[in-house]
């Protein structure tokens, strides 16, 4: 079974928003999504249940997404594929999903996996939209996921409790944070990832008109940032091991106990 | 200024949530708000919408709509919005309504903004309010072209009753075929009776943090030694280590106890919007940067494991005093 993941990279640590271009301070250190780790432990686990197949790596993303991705190769993935081009830059759901759909086309996957929500965006829809775009079925929040004959069983939770879903392959499927335990990459692991094959994709090499892209591509856009209004007389304490006194006494002082 | 609002339902009810993001459309000034009601032997819940002001409610009633799952709506939806030009399309937050509308954004190259608080009219455009990065900073948002789709955080709005009748329209139902390949085998249905945290005074709840289901006993002797019920968070739940009835958050429990402790929970959105209505919130964390710190009145950087155990003890102290 041929596997995609589509992962990204975010901010490491406290993500904030450039008041400038209102646009997010990329400017740090770049760090994997972390729940996208879940989902290329997932796309690893299915390949080598089967000991047959490939996992592929879809981003989109400033150059600084390629430690990303080698961060992800370290864990066991086998390619990189990387769409980046300075005009992707401020791109929305509409134009994030057209890109991603395009190197998405190309590999052909059976499977296409997201991971439960980007840490900087927190949307937790891109691959309901790439899914209409690639004319696939799409089941989101994957507690559970299983793959046989040609067909994935996925459990998961809405606001009711737990559904049961069939899809048949090719599918897209978001995996929720629940579903497994991201491994670490070995010292190997780390070693090998520098001459996996990773592979670098302009916009124009994916066929993008530019005018689907970035900032003309999205839909929609920002007008203003504000602070929220201060939370008043919010504590935080270290635990120098009086904590939970500290907490003792806060309580009492409010009533509470 | 036509509106169109998703009324998701559940049984022989319109969500409350729906019903709130109606409310909040009528309170927009539009004269004509509409809603779309799809299912199987739906027709009925057109009348609830009335009552909250929706003066239209399309009707998509088809046995192919019965299970509640993504694509067969983006296709009934995208037809209507093009058919009818239908400017703004309101959703409120679930599973199911966060796929449907990024599904319909991407069918109808039409921008969505989503997580939002608010929707206001500002000189003549729509303005969404939309806190973002944790809640760390309040975003404008708006769109550059329509249909406008707005996808609005859990518990933004309450319904309002206003009374009144709604034209009930029949729509098509033609459907895609990779719409329909996803099927349900097993549709949620309400778990059976748990402990009811819901009108719990004080709630202690665990997260991952936590390490393991064993030390949810850390929790529980809390709980009980201050006479409150246990939470948990998604995390934990789907892995198993506790019950579906104590979720608290978006797929879970709305809860507002007078207090509220987190143990060993990141605080993501979803979690936050279960409980951010408590009086008094106390989180104990050993990530000093963990968002439930932003949110908190009483924040602890330390180790559960430590910190909770000595505070059961201090409490039975107390109390036994
Ligand atoms: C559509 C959707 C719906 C969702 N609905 C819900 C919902 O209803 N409820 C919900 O809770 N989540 C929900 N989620 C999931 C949510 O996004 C988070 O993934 C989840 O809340 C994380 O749970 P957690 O805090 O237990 O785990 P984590 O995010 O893994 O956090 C664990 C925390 O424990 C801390 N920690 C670790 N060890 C220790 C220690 N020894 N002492 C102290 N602290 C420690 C860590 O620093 C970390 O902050 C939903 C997500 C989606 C996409
Ligand atoms: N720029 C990107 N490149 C590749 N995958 C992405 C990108 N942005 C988001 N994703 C994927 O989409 C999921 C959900 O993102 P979001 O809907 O933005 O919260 C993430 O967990 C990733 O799997």
């Amino acid at each position: 079974m041929k596997i995609a993941v589509c992962v990204k990279q975010v901010p490491e640590g406290n993500s904030r928003i450039d008041p400038g271009t209102k646009r997010l301070d990329r400017s740090g250190e770049g760090a994997l999504n972390g729940f996208d780790a879940n989902a290329v432990e997932e796309a690893l686990r299915l390949r080598d249940a089967t000991g047959e197949g490939e996992v592929v790596l879809v981003s989109l993303g400033p150059a600084k997404a390629q430690d990303v991705l080698r961060k992800a190769l370290a864990m066991g993935a086998d390619r990189a594929v990387h769409v980046s081009d300075e005009t992707a830059g401020g791109s929305d759901l509409v134009a994030t999903s057209y890109a991603l759909a395009k190197a998405l086309e190309r590999e052909g996957a059976d499977l296409i996996l997201f991971g439960q929500q980007a840490a900087d965006s927190d949307g937790a829809v891109l691959w309901a939209a790439v899914a209409d775009r690639l004319r696939l079925p799409v089941v989101s929040q994957a507690a559970e996921l299983t793959h046989a004959g040609g067909k994935l069983t996925i459990k998961r939770q809405t606001e009711f409790g737990y559904d049961v879903i069939e899809a048949p392959l090719p599918a897209v499927v978001a995996v929720s944070d629940a579903i497994n335990e991201p491994r670490y990459p070995s010292l190997k692991g780390i070693m090998g990832a520098k001459s996996k094959p990773q592979e670098t994709l302009s916009l124009a090499e994916l066929e993008i008109e530019p005018e689907r892209a970035g900032e003309p591509g999205s839909r929609t856009e920002v007008y203003a940032l504000s602070d929220p209004p201060a939370r008043a007389d919010s504590r935080k304490i270290d635990d120098d091991g009086n904590a939970a006194q500290a907490i003792l006494d806060f309580l009492a002082e409010k009533r509470l106990v | 200024m036509s509106m169109l609002v998703f009324l998701e339902h559940h049984g022989d009810e319109l969500l409350k949530g729906s019903l709130g993001v109606l409310s909040k459309a009528v309170a927009l000034g539009s004269a004509d708000v509409a809603g779309v009601v799809m299912g199987f032997g739906v027709r009925p819940l057109a009348e609830q919408a009335a009552k909250c002001g929706a003066v239209k409610v399309y009707v998509a009633d088809d046995a192919r709509l019965e299970a509640p799952l993504p694509q067969p709506r983006v296709d009934v939806l995208a037809r209507l919005i093009r058919e009818k030009g239908i400017e703004t399309v309101l959703f409120g937050n679930s599973v199911l309504a966060a796929d449907v509308a990024a599904g319909l954004a991407a069918r109808l190259e039409a921008g969505l903004n989503w997580d939002l608080a608010d929707l206001v009219r500002q000189d003549d455009r729509f303005v969404g309010k939309r806190p973002a990065l944790q809640d760390s900073v309040h975003v404008d948002v708006g769109w550059k072209s329509e249909p406008r789709i707005a996808l609005f955080r859990s518990g933004s709005f309450d319904p309002v009753e206003t009374g009144g009748s709604a034209d009930t329209e029949d729509v098509t139902v033609a459907l895609e075929d990779f719409s329909t390949s996803a099927r349900m085998v097993d549709q949620a249905h309400e778990e059976g009776e748990g402990p009811s945290i819901e009108d719990a005074a004080v709630i202690v709840a665990g997260g991952r943090g936590l390490g393991g289901p064993e030390n949810f006993t850390l929790v529980e002797e809390l709980a009980k030694a201050l006479g409150g019920a246990v939470g948990a968070t998604r995390a934990v739940v789907d892995a198993g280590w506790y019950p579906y009835s104590t979720q608290v958050g978006q797929t879970g429990k709305t809860v507002s106890p007078k207090l509220y402790i987190a143990c060993g929970i990141s605080g993501a959105i979803q979690h936050k919007v279960g409980m951010q209505s408590s009086g008094v919130i106390v989180a104990i964390n050993k990530d000093p940067n963990a968002p439930i710190f932003e949110f908190s009145d009483l924040g602890v950087v330390g180790d559960v494991h430590e910190v909770v155990p000595k505070l059961t003890e201090l409490v039975k102290a107390r109390k036994g005093s």
